[in-house]
């Protein structure tokens, strides 16, 4: 697992979005969920190719329903990017590398 | 096991469920080193492993006396391919050329002059996509009410009242999952009866959180930034109601992935490739299995058959070519 990855917990998860310095993704995921294990390298290897520009973070929703619904999540995997602690963009469902580069693309 | 990339292939696989995947078997242990292209992360059943990604337990594939979750099933195959020696790239054909041989395929941008791959035989796999209800509102709601992935956003309808549309097994299939969860889940099907397998029928029948909304269409989804219900229609009677749902699921069907292969195979009046004898297509040197040329059987055991025999086919072809 690239070295960016952080997980989160309810009792971790608003610190660590307010106090990253740079744009944190969350991925919003659980085990049983196929597609999101199907995204879970594309977000590993986007981590690993843009250290300074994007976070990925990992929230399991399955742990910590509490947060996904605070966020109004209603189907994973959604993955919101948060700038400055502020929800900025949100991507819904899987997508191949090339189409979450192009969404992420103001990002990176 | 890889050649380079201008050098043709002895047979590529284009997609990757229990159809190519048993094609990506018996070819690669017929030491044809097959080259799969099996997709790219979806959450709308065109992904890599197929429809068989979004489903639960599967019971009626033999062998599995127990069931074995869908997910699992295609991770087994996709092992047993890529023991053989098949190669899997995690990306889609953008474009085929199958106007000459060996044939082109491109990945990523298919205005590149050079395609990507060529390959001697092609069997397409593509399967078929699920297919939705086509209303305002419905893409808006992905993700806030509206699914197209039951086992994935079940879990959020906790103690709510949700619908599924469709009478057949994947619609009955979903209703039954989706009462894990939600209070209530309403099957709401065009016709009087159901077209879902017998013991699936007697399931729905006996689960007390399942309703019917019989002879309805849905033909209004409601809601702003949630879903907040759905207008149906009485087929018989003409009367609209509403039905205050947060969770909607679509089964209403498939749509072949044939896109690719306009105005270069020979497709039925209702989309789907046109094989015979075997898995031929209408292009020497092509082969189809699963779903994409049959809206018949549409089952995990008819893809892996038809799967093999794609790979038969393709590999008596090609002894034929030398």
């Amino acid at each position: 697992m690239a070295e960016n990855l952080t997980t989160l917990t309810t009792a971790t998860f608003t610190e660590t979005v307010a106090s990253s310095t740079v744009p944190m993704l969350v991925d919003f995921w659980a085990e049983w969920c196929g597609p999101c294990k199907m995204i879970a390298p594309v977000l590993e290897e986007i981590a690993a190719e843009h250290p300074d520009a994007i976070h990925i973070a990992k929230l399991n929703v399955d742990d910590h329903p509490d947060i996904a619904r605070e966020f109004s999540v209603m189907s994973i995997p959604t993955m919101i990017v948060f700038r400055d602690g502020q929800e900025v963009k949100r991507l819904v469902g899987a997508k191949g590398k090339g189409q979450m580069l192009q969404d992420l693309d103001e990002f990176l | 096991m890889s050649t380079s990339p201008n050098e043709p292939r002895k047979v590529l696989i284009v997609g990757s469920g229990p159809a190519g995947l048993t094609a990506a078997v018996y070819t690669a242990r017929a030491s044809l080193a097959p080259l799969m292209l099996e997709g790219e992360p979806s959450s709308t059943s065109d992904q890599p492993g197929g429809q068989l990604m979004l489903t639960t337990e599967v019971e009626n594939f033999p062998g599995f006396p127990d069931g074995i979750m869908g997910p699992e099933l295609m991770e087994r195959m996709r092992a047993q391919a890529v023991r053989f020696g098949t190669e899997i790239i995690t990306e889609k054909a953008s474009r085929i050329d199958l106007s000459s041989r060996p044939f082109k395929v491109w990945v990523g941008d298919p205005a590149a002059t050079e395609p990507t791959y060529t390959a001697e035989s092609i069997i397409i796999a593509t399967g078929a996509r699920s297919l939705m209800l086509g209303l305002e509102n419905e893409n808006r709601l992905i993700g806030h009410g509206v699914s197209t992935c039951a086992t994935c956003d079940g879990f959020f309808f906790r103690g709510q009242h949700i619908a599924v549309v469709g009478g057949g097994d994947s619609a009955a299939e979903e209703a039954l999952f989706l009462t894990k969860f939600a209070d209530t889940v309403t099957l709401v099907h065009r016709r009087s009866e159901l077209r879902a397998s017998r013991i699936m029928q007697d399931r729905l029948f006996a689960n007390e959180k399942i309703r019917f909304a019989w002879n309805s269409t849905v033909e209004e989804i409601m809601g702003d930034q949630q879903l907040t219900g759905v207008r149906l229609r009485n087929l018989e009677s003409g009367e609209t109601t509403e039905l205050p749902v947060t969770g909607l699921f679509v089964a209403i069907g498939h749509q072949p992935n044939t896109s690719l292969f306009d105005g270069q195979l020979a497709l039925e009046d209702n989309g789907y490739l046109i094989t015979g004898p075997g898995s031929h297509t209408s292009v020497e040197g092509v082969f189809a299995c699963g779903d994409v040329q049959d809206h018949t059987y549409r089952q995990a055991i008819t893809a892996a058959g038809s799967g093999c025999m794609a790979a038969i086919d393709a590999e008596r072809w090609l002894e034929g070519q030398h």
